[in-house]
């Protein structure tokens, strides 16, 4: 645990030294969202500025209404901003239609729900194969990168199983699976412990930090529940639309236990 | 980079989707089935009558014109075959048109009417021609035994008869005719010959006649109904056999000409006389052929149109079902253009499988109707690649407003859907 924790240590110190050096991965400018309800505007995000970079571990905390989901979306590019601007990995996405955004979130975004969202009747690998159809990688190629990433979150050997023969936890690990397996440059998670026991979501937060602290994943949390938030390095607090808090955690909980686990880098 | 995925990766989608819900697509695929079976049979039957026609009428001899007496009343005025009054055709009539009309390769001539036949205690009533000898070649029919009638037997007015195939049953079941005497109307003549069988056809028994001279016909056994009042005797049917189909409305003009100055018409008078060749009655059949096919199609349409609606309907529960599916696609990175392909690929595919088993389906209708008639069903592999293009046509257009309904989903509100 000691030694977690000094790896964790470690790499902020480096992430520290680098920063004058890395460009942001998410770089959002003064974003709005008003949304029309009838005659009622409702003001979701009222001026948000925030910089994430490569191989953070972020949290994004807020009440339900304080317009967290709507900034997760448009951090997902599943929706745009009213006004401001918003650059991912470099790209100005705020002005994209809708097919160019659905290239996007193919090739730059890997979505975690609190719900697994997994394909009923499909197995675990065809799951995770499922964004690879899209970016047109042949068959071949699909399937060794989908055995890969699920390898690489400890299902091996659970290749063929259908959803409804997995645990709730191994279920979360196949949709893990599948958001890294096109190598995103962000892995938004929406809740992803909300449906699981607290042993299940201890699991799944040690394969986050893995993911982050061994192949510098960058992954984003939106969350209310602290518990998550204390596993992570920075949590951002938004509120009526307005970002209202932004620390470092000092001290962050380590979820994977002492002893060494399958190697799995990138 | 274009973000779409493969056909046959869509087919393999589309093919778990269908597989998901075995009963429900069974069911709507039914339509379909129904509908392009109705196409396959109707192609295949339609094929198969036109087919037994056009043998029938090339049976009957290649490139024949028929004059016959009075006008064969056309249109919504008379009935078809409803023949005007008391016009008729002479020997006369035959022989300037046999000599004047140019083209003709053979030509032939009938005096046709009905005869009591007996032999020994047996007995018959057929039709009994009287015919000049080129008949036989003319309608392209022969004697399967002895001879036909000859030039020699037209001249001496002989007493000698060809009996078809039906006569023939009747008179000698178990016996030689040639040589035997058979009694018609009373007056005795020798058999000298049998016709070969033609069989039935729409016409109706074809066997069920007998053949003597012309000239015995017109002058020994019917002398008063073929005798007109200017003395001459009476033709049923003038046969022109024509060099080639081309020739005809030259044939047909100078036929016409030459009897309508015989019969000394005026210019504004009609014709007391009708041409017919096998192209009318083939074109009669065919008209009679597609309002079959016409009524057989619209009972397809309406099928199809059906099928197809319960496929769009099918498709629209399916998009519901499954919003939550287009959500995670669409975050996943399915373009709209992808949503909507896998679904209008997963409706094409349906209606093709329903398609296949119509075709299934079809054949076996096809084969099950022509067991109990005389001609034969033949399919045609254009109908197959037909039926397989109309139900992909049927599951296209009844697809395309789901999946476009699809793609438009929006995947915040898709992701939530409970």
């Amino acid at each position: 645990m000691v030694e977690a924790v000094n790896m964790i240590d470690s790499r902020v110190a480096r992430e520290q030294n680098g920063k004058a050096q890395l460009a942001p991965v998410i770089d959002v400018r003064d974003v709005t969202k008003i949304y029309k309800m009838g005659d009622i505007e409702v003001h979701a995000l009222r001026g948000v500025s925030l910089t994430i970079y490569p191989g953070e571990l972020v949290a994004i905390m807020g009440p339900s209404g304080s317009g967290k989901s709507t900034l997760m979306n448009i951090l997902g590019c599943l929706d745009q901003p009213t006004s401001g601007t918003y650059l991912l990995d470099g790209l100005d996405v705020s002005k994209l239609n809708d097919s160019k955004l659905a290239e996007i979130r193919n090739r730059k975004i890997g979505f975690v729900f609190q719900s697994f969202n997994l394909l009923r009747r499909t197995s675990a690998i065809e799951n995770v194969e499922q964004p690879l159809i899209y970016a047109n990688v042949k068959a071949k190629e699909r399937r060794a990168r989908a055995r890969a990433a699920l390898e690489a979150v400890g299902l091996g050997n659970r290749l063929d199983h259908h959803p409804s023969e997995l645990s709730g936890g191994q279920q979360q690990r196949v949709a893990i699976a599948r958001a890294l397996v096109n190598n995103p440059a962000i892995i938004l998670a929406d809740e992803p412990t909300g449906n699981l026991d607290s042993k299940s979501g201890a699991e799944i937060m040690c394969i986050f930090q893995r993911l982050n602290m061994e192949r510098g994943d960058t992954v984003i949390f939106v969350t209310h529940d602290p518990r998550i938030a204390a596993h992570t390095r920075r949590i951002i607090r938004i509120a009526d639309g307005l970002i209202v808090g932004d620390e470092p955690v000092t001290d962050p909980i380590m979820a994977c236990p002492d002893q060494p686990l399958p190697d799995f880098k990138r | 980079m274009a973000m779409n995925i493969g056909i046959a990766e869509a087919v393999g989608l589309a093919l778990r989707a269908i597989g998901a819900n075995r009963l429900r697509a069974f069911l709507t695929l039914i339509g379909i089935s129904i509908g392009i079976s109705a196409v396959i049979a109707l192609l295949a039957i339609g094929t198969g009558v036109q087919d037994y026609i056009n043998g029938q009428f090339a049976s009957a001899g290649t490139n024949l014109l028929g004059i016959v007496p009075g006008r064969i009343q056309r249109g919504p005025g008379g009935g078809p075959g409803s023949f005007g009054s008391s016009a008729f055709l002479t020997l006369g009539d035959y022989r300037a048109v046999a000599a004047n009309v140019p083209n003709i390769e053979a030509h032939a001539a009938d005096f046709t009417s009905v005869g009591n036949f007996a032999y020994e205690s047996r007995t018959s009533q057929v039709q009994v021609s009287g015919v000049t000898p080129s008949f036989s070649r003319v309608r392209n029919w022969r004697p399967s035994l002895g001879r036909f009638i000859e030039e020699s037997d037209n001249a001496s007015r002989s007493r000698v008869v060809v009996l078809g195939q039906t006569v023939l049953k009747d008179l000698f079941p178990d016996e030689d005719p040639i040589g035997k005497q058979v009694k018609i109307n009373g007056l005795p003549f020798r058999v000298i010959g049998a016709m070969e069988a033609k069989g039935a056809s729409f016409l109706g028994d074809q066997d069920a006649i007998a053949f003597i001279p012309l000239s015995t016909a017109q002058e020994r056994l019917f002398p008063q109904v073929a005798q007109a009042q200017t003395g001459d005797r009476i033709v049923s049917t003038i046969y022109l056999q024509m060099t080639s189909s081309s020739v005809r409305p030259q044939v047909e003009a100078a036929a016409r000409e030459i009897l309508r100055e015989r019969h000394r018409l005026a210019p504004d008078d009609e014709d007391d006389f009708s041409i017919i060749s096998q192209t009318e009655l083939l074109e009669t059949f065919g008209a009679v052929t597609s309002v079959l096919t016409l009524f057989l199609g619209a009972i397809a349409a309406i099928s199809l149109l059906v099928g197809g609606i319960g496929i769009m309907n099918i498709m629209l529960v399916s998009v519901t079902e499954r919003t939550r599916e287009i959500g995670l696609r669409k975050a996943i990175g399915a373009t709209p253009a992808a949503i909507q392909g896998q679904f209008l690929i997963e409706a094409i595919t349906l209606s093709i499988i329903g398609g296949l088993l119509g075709i299934l389906l079809g054949i076996g209708l096809a084969l099950g109707v022509t067991r109990f008639v005389d001609f034969n069903a033949i399919i045609q592999p254009q109908a197959i690649v037909l039926a397989v293009g109309f139900s992909a046509a049927v599951g296209l257009f009844f697809g395309l407003y789901p999946a476009r309904r699809a793609s438009k989903l929006n995947p915040i509100e898709a992701l939530r859907f409970e």
